[in-house]
């Protein structure tokens, strides 16, 4: 097979060599080969790629829900059942993926994650809700293209603290330097557009779910023990 | 098929004679995007010369079955494979790294450095002599990125591979790990290089 079709070698029939077959067989059989491989490859790495995504979210969940100490002391007795909930609104139906935490049998919060459009691309958040959805317990920025030292300070910890403890009553609000009102969040200086999508995925998120979120209407995917 | 350059010249060319970067001006893309850091310009050097190193093998292997016309869509061919290969591995083992490269570790595929060696070394020689030519060229590209990266991450951060070097005063020159730092640090270092080549150069001349 190989010395009839090598250049050099001359070929009978001009039928044979010009056959589209006979030109591109290579083509054909290293696409079957690499296909097969990378199916293999896809198989055998997409649960893991998917498991990484999800512990990210996992990992940050006791934080949001009971504060910055709890990550270091792994509180015993936390439970973290991932699911979702459908909002029913004007317009189209908004979905969440929530995270519900219960803390020794009772509940203890809950986790939001939320994506809007930011400065750069889109911005993916995590927000934490005390068990009746009054107040922000924290927030996490999980993914992020805003601007190197500028907006993708929104995920820098100084920042995040602003939310801790924000009560959900009214719409938070961004001021630029010296934020004073209790529903008021520091703008970050020179990324005031980051600042803005960020307070208003939280304000929509908050909208969307206060007094609305409770375990009876959240479909869980599956019973997650942490910590046990 | 020509006798061309020894394996060692390869290697050796690839490293500084004919660095992908500084002399051949290629790979540039990846070059300036990922440079704002040690740790991600080490990563993506890493998945390009285990990129190149597989494509060229595979492409000198099957160097004789190759049709002139339909060669560079094997050489994309294989190479999509094994970006394709490295990104889920990324994904799935370095997860934080897989981030913060982005599209740039899928766009490895249209890097002109590979497709390069396939065409001028791995589809002229043999096994040995493109797996030569591959780490040459993948220590060369590894430098460039090194030189640029460390540059940048210092004096945008202050810091190195993420671990605080310059003192915690030092005001990060945040433009250093934007992308018109990316520029300014490749101009004034291949700047530098080509001048110091000249200088070299004018010097020989007179001796001579």
């Amino acid at each position: 097979m190989e010395e009839i079709l090598t250049d050099n070698t001359p070929v009978p029939s001009g039928r044979i060599r010009n056959s589209n077959l006979a030109q591109a067989w290579l083509v054909l059989v290293l696409a079957l080969i690499i296909g097969a491989i990378l199916a293999a490859v896809q198989v055998r790495l997409s649960p893991i790629i998917a498991a990484n995504k999800l512990n990210e979210t996992l990992e940050k969940v006791p934080e949001l829900v009971l504060g910055a100490g709890s990550a270091a002391t792994r509180p015993s007795g936390l439970e973290v059942d991932p699911g979702t909930v459908k909002i029913e609104k004007d317009g189209p139906d908004s979905f969440y993926s929530v995270f519900h935490v219960v803390s020794k049998g009772a509940p203890a919060g809950w986790v939001v994650k939320t994506v809007g459009q930011g400065y750069g691309d889109k911005i993916e958040l995590l927000i934490g809700f005390n068990p009746d959805i009054t107040a922000i317990t924290g927030i996490f920025v999980l993914g992020q293209k805003e601007t190197p030292g500028l907006g993708a300070n929104i995920a820098s910890l100084k920042w995040r603290q602003q939310f801790i403890g924000k009560a959900t009553a009214r719409p938070l609000s961004v001021v630029k330097g010296g934020a004073s009102a209790p529903n008021e969040i520091d703008a970050i200086t020179g990324a005031t557009i980051s600042s803005r999508s960020v307070v208003g995925l939280v304000n929509r998120t908050t909208k969307d779910l206060a007094g609305k979120l409770a375990p009876e209407i959240v479909r869980f995917s599956r019973q997650v023990k942490k910590n046990d | 098929m020509t006798d061309g350059p020894t394996p060692t010249e390869r290697f050796i060319q690839g490293i500084l004679p004919e660095n992908p970067v500084y002399r051949q001006l290629l790979g540039l893309c990846a070059t300036l995007a990922v440079t704002n850091g040690l740790k991600p310009a080490m990563t993506m050097a890493v998945a390009v010369g285990f990129v190149l190193l597989s494509a060229n093998v595979i492409i000198s292997l099957i160097r004789n079955l190759l049709k002139p016309h339909l060669r560079i869509v094997v050489f994309t061919l294989t190479i999509a494979a094994f970006v394709t290969i490295v990104d889920r591995f990324l994904g799935a083992y370095m997860y934080q790294m897989s981030k913060a490269l982005g599209p740039y570790i899928p766009l490895i595929i249209v890097n002109c450095i590979i497709i390069c060696r396939c065409e001028v070394c791995a589809s002229r020689q043999s096994v040995f002599t493109a797996a030569a030519d591959a780490v040459g060229q993948t220590i060369g590209f590894g430098l460039a990125l090194a030189s640029i990266a460390v540059i940048r991450e210092l004096l945008g951060t202050g810091m190195l591979a993420g671990i605080q070097v310059l003192p915690a005063a030092w005001p990060s020159w945040v433009i250093m790990v934007l992308p018109p730092g990316a520029f300014l640090t490749f101009g004034l270092l291949l700047g530098l290089i080509n001048w110091v080549d000249a200088v070299k150069s004018a010097k020989q001349g007179r001796k001579g």
